[in-house]
């Protein structure tokens, strides 16, 4: 025996030297408690480990060990917060790659591997995963999908997937789909890799959303390190897991610390102030599952699993294929054997017995048609009921009267577009194959029977009034324009435009640009930035704007430290509520349902209340069967001082989108001055008709975190309207004094025959 | 022999600066940002997009516009008087003067002695495989160029064309391009010399080389 230990004191050594700069790892360094020193020991035993007897050398490491199971101790008493992050980060940590090859049985990487890969950050493979049920063994396939951050491999980029690494996870999502396989998603990344090229880090997660909105196979996420955006581009899940020692987090707290602290750009940020951000932002596991924003923590060890951790990765296979087998039976119809199989299987948990491969029952994860169309509803149910961290305003009599007259209303709409609308089809498509088949012969027949059907189902409205519309008659530039002037344009003073140099545009005289010429420069055309007022008075027919859902407002969920006070300042500043305003309004005589996100509050960002608002306004649009538009005046991206329950609003509104563009709706998203980051990323990117007002710029990060996480810098018009459309992000640049001219024909061109508004 | 090497060589010794007179581009009230003699810089990052050093504020109108320096270099000749009055479009208020190092005098000097053959079109560039080869023999400032030579291949869109000299007669003296690199249209590629100026130029290139001190 102590022959072995004699042999073996060289892999302890090892291990102890492993133990002390994981140690260091967690505490942010050598200098905590004795760890140096304890280093220097180790170091020291290995080069004189010769000249020591036996005996001194057992008691060197026994004490050594003992020392370290001491300090391992201490440190996980009490984790805070920043801990886990470091935890997380350890290069010892495990990686994807561990649970490739301890939790499935075989595994094959598709779309590249190691380096020779189009994104070696993101690791798709379809694996074989087993379940024991008494003693026989059953095969189940799955497509694994997630970030790979290697240990310390450069051309991993920290596990920060590229937008064609994005693209590849989708790919591959569908072929799990059409293979009808459940796919296990895992997240390890920082954050996704913030560039533009096509197809666009924004639009990618967007477009991922969009398809994992609808995906009609099991989805279960395991969380270890959830970067905001770069995590929810495949972490839209029907079940969530999440690592005990993981972070799920909008925003770095380095990032949040520079933002909170106001730091300059290549300025240090205060340890305490990241300490403080990091406790802030509520990103550990139990906080999450506080949130809601996960369904299960998986207990790791107190100091977090590394790689060689084997018991930690014999209960993440077991708790994966529960999770799958939850999210299979959710689906089917037999409750009573749904609430049993799930029974048996918590069984081993309640007792507290430690994981083992055995499972009491073999379930099949393929699902029928019907199942499927289940899962989806379940998914839809499941997000919508998540990330409430607003606040409803008691409402008064009147605007609960209002709340009744809006489910009369539903009601009618239901009726009008879904039962009639529904038979008012089928009986135009009759009679159009009836008539066009034989129409001349059966014009006589026909005939009697279309008016018949006329006069049951008259022609909307609204069709007659767009057939009279004469621009001339209501030019958008004649008296509907001049009621409204922007309070930028009573200031006597002149600017400059920013392409003076370039173009040799003249001063402009504030009163004209911000009156007669709309705040555009007219040698160039660079557009001014105009407040959010500009546009509900301009864009649509005089008084009617018509808003709802003012009672939702952004509250403090986090109770993040100094956020209450400056939600005051943002309220006392804008008279509103919230960064969003919902709407009905009309553009000549087209009635339709309007988000607008605007900078005066919180610069745009999205909150809980922002997605809430924006979830009804696009569920007020789906059951009033009229376009969407979602105009965005600014946004700065998710609110970090919501935490997760900002990010979660990413999924959320994104899957209600495409059950609205799915039942057939108009959904338009125009671009203007600056819109960023998350919301860009999940229901504004994913949108088919996206347009950029002239001067906007749009995309995933701005120049300064482009420039520290890349360590590249970028053009000074990388983000603008122009380089948007050249990279396909968006489809077209439309001039603001042209906007409701523009809006009108892209309703009535965009719009076919199927659409609600006709 | 129309440039005396003696003139040439005064001229740069005597000034060796590159003078840039900084004028008000309309009326204003000038507010100075800068002291005489000091360092200013210009225009950085790789697209030039950091503005320079923070010469002046000219304010018209309630306008007030930062002017930044174009170029890098000394503050010279400024202006004090000027300070808070209310200009005229056109009114010189300082002269940044850089001083010219050793590679950009004897880049002038070539620039002016030497017939700069330039880039019909943004394409790659190349020798034809014997003007390479001969080059490459007998190094450049041997190889004589006529007009007609078809000394260049243009590379463009999987497309060669042979390229015609089409200048005077003379030694090619400076390759100002890499090969195979994609070139500008406009920039320079060949640097020709006439025969009778090569001795006088080396001369001149030489001096500058061991006489001047940077």
């Amino acid at each position: 025996m102590d022959q072995k230990r004699i042999l073996d004191s060289g892999k302890y050594l090892n291990e102890f030297a492993d133990r002390i700069n994981y140690l260091a790892d967690i505490k942010g360094g050598l200098e905590w408690g004795s760890l140096k020193e304890l280093l220097q020991r180790v170091q020291n035993l290995r080069s004189n480990m010769f000249d020591l007897r036996e005996d001194e050398l057992f008691v060197e490491l026994d004490q050594i060990d003992r020392r370290l199971e001491y300090m391992e101790d201490l440190v996980a008493q009490d984790l805070s917060p920043i801990e886990v992050v470091n935890i997380v980060r350890s290069p010892q940590r495990f990686t994807l790659q561990d649970i490739l090859e301890n939790c499935y049985d075989s595994f094959t990487e598709l779309g590249g591997e190691g380096e020779c890969n189009i994104d070696p950050a993101v690791v798709v493979a379809r694996a074989t995963i087993t379940r024991r049920v008494k003693n026989k063994i059953y095969y189940h396939q799955v497509m694994v999908i997630g970030h790979e951050k290697g240990y310390g491999e450069e051309f991993r980029n920290g596990g920060c997937a590229k937008p064609w690494g994005n693209e590849k996870a989708l790919r591959y999502m569908k072929v799990a789909e059409t293979e009808g396989i459940p796919i296990h998603s895992y997240i390890f990344t920082p954050g996704a890799y913030p560039i533009e090229d096509y197809p666009g880090a924004a639009q990618q997660i967007a477009r991922n959303l969009f398809q994992m909105a609808r995906l009609r196979v099991p989805v279960v996420a395991f969380i270890s390190e959830g970067g905001s955006g770069g995590a929810e581009a495949i972490g839209l899940a029907d079940i969530r897991l999440m690592a005990s020692r993981g972070y799920y987090s909008v925003i770095s707290p380095e990032g949040a610390a520079a933002i909170e602290g106001r730091i300059k750009e290549g300025g240090k940020v205060p340890r305490e102030l990241v300490e403080h951000c990091a406790a802030q932002l509520k990103m550990t596991a139990e906080d999450n599952l506080k949130l809601k924003t996960i369904d299960r923590i998986i207990q790791e060890p107190p100091l977090g699993a590394r790689r060689n951790n084997f018991g930690f990765f014999k209960q993440l296979r077991y708790e994966m294929v529960r999770a799958t087998d939850e999210v299979v039976l959710q689906t089917k119809s037999f409750r009573a054997f749904r609430s049993y199989a799930l029974k048996r299987q918590g069984k081993e948990k309640d007792n507290g017995r430690t994981f083992n491969d055995e499972f009491d029952i073999h379930i099949k994860w393929s699902l029928t048609e019907s199942e499927k169309k289940r899962l989806v509803e379940l998914r839809s149910r499941k997000y919508r009921a998540l990330g409430k961290g607003y606040k409803e305003l008691r409402q008064s009599v009147l605007s609960r009267l209002g709340h009744a007259v809006e489910s009369v209303k539903q009601n009618y709409y239901d009726i009008r577009y879904g039962l009639l609308r529904q038979h008012s089809r089928q009986v135009q498509k009759l009679i159009e194959e009836v008539s066009s088949e034989g129409s001349v012969f059966l014009k006589t027949v026909t005939e009697p029977v279309r008016e018949a059907y006329d006069f049951v189902f008259p022609k909307p409205k609204v069709a007659n009034g767009i057939n009279q519309y004469d621009p001339l008659r209501k030019s958008i530039f004649m008296q509907e324009w001049e009621q409204y002037i922007s309070p930028l344009a009573n200031e006597d003073k002149t600017v400059s435009c920013p392409n003076a140099e370039k173009y040799g545009c003249k001063d402009l005289w504030v009163p004209d640009l911000y009156g007669e010429f709309s705040g555009v420069c007219p040698t160039c055309g660079h557009h001014f930035p105009l407040e959010y007022q500009w546009y509900l008075e301009n864009l649509f027919d005089p008084g009617s704007v018509r808003e709802f859902n003012q009672h939702i407002i952004s509250a403090n969920p986090l109770k993040f430290q100094g956020f209450d006070e400056k939600l005051k300042k943002a309220v006392e500043h804008t008279g509103r509520r919230s960064a969003i305003i919902t709407f009905d309004a009309s553009v000549f005589d087209i009635k339709i349902v309007v988000a607008m996100l605007y900078s005066d509050f919180r610069s745009g960002t999205v909150g809980s209340a922002e997605g809430e608002k924006f979830i009804r306004a696009c569920d007020r649009a789906r059951t009033t069967r009229r376009p969407f538009l979602a105009y965005i005046h600014t946004t700065g991206g998710i609110r970090i001082h919501e935490g997760t329950l900002g990010v979660i609003q990413m999924p959320r509104c994104t899957l209600v989108v495409r059950e609205y563009i799915d039942s057939g709706g108009l959904y338009i998203v125009v671009y203007d001055n600056n819109s960023y980051a998350g919301p860009v990323a999940s229901f504004l990117g994913c949108s088919p008709y996206q347009v950029g007002i002239r001067s906007s710029r749009i995309g995933f990060a701005g120049p300064r975190v482009i420039r520290e996480t890349t360590g590249a810098d970028v053009p000074p018009d990388y983000h603008s309207a122009k380089n948007a459309l050249k990279r396909g992000h968006i489809q077209g640049i439309w001039d603001r004094r042209e906007f409701r001219k523009n809006l009108f024909e892209a309703l009535m061109t965009m719009g076919g025959p199927h659409l609600y508004y006709k | 022999m129309d440039i005396n090497l003696n003139d040439l060589l005064r001229k740069y010794k005597s000034h060796p600066y590159e003078d840039h007179q900084i004028k008000v581009p309309h009326t204003g009230t000038v507010r100075l940002h800068v002291k005489e003699g000091q360092d200013v810089t210009g225009p950085s990052g790789q697209w030039r997009h950091r503005p320079g050093t923070l010469l002046y504020v000219l304010e018209r109108e309630g306008n007030p516009k930062r002017m930044t320096s174009k170029y890098t270099g000394t503050v010279a000749e400024l202006r004090t008087e000027l300070e808070g009055c209310f200009v005229q479009a056109g009114e010189p208020v300082m002269v940044i003067r850089h001083r010219l190092n050793k590679e950009e005098i004897i880049d002038r000097i070539l620039r002016e002695v030497l017939y700069v053959y330039a880039a019909p079109q943004r394409a790659r560039y190349f020798f034809t495989p014997e003007v390479a080869v001969a080059i490459d023999k007998d190094r450049a400032k041997a190889f004589n160029i006529r007009p007609g030579d078809e000394v260049l291949i243009m590379s463009l869109m999987k497309r060669d064309s042979l390229l015609a000299y089409d200048g005077p007669e003379g030694v090619l003296y400076k390759v100002y391009f890499k090969h195979g690199d994609l070139i500008e249209q406009g920039a320079p590629l060949l640097g020709i010399c006439a025969p009778d100026r090569l001795p006088f130029v080396e001369k001149v290139i030489q001096r500058i080389r061991t006489e001047w001190d940077d």
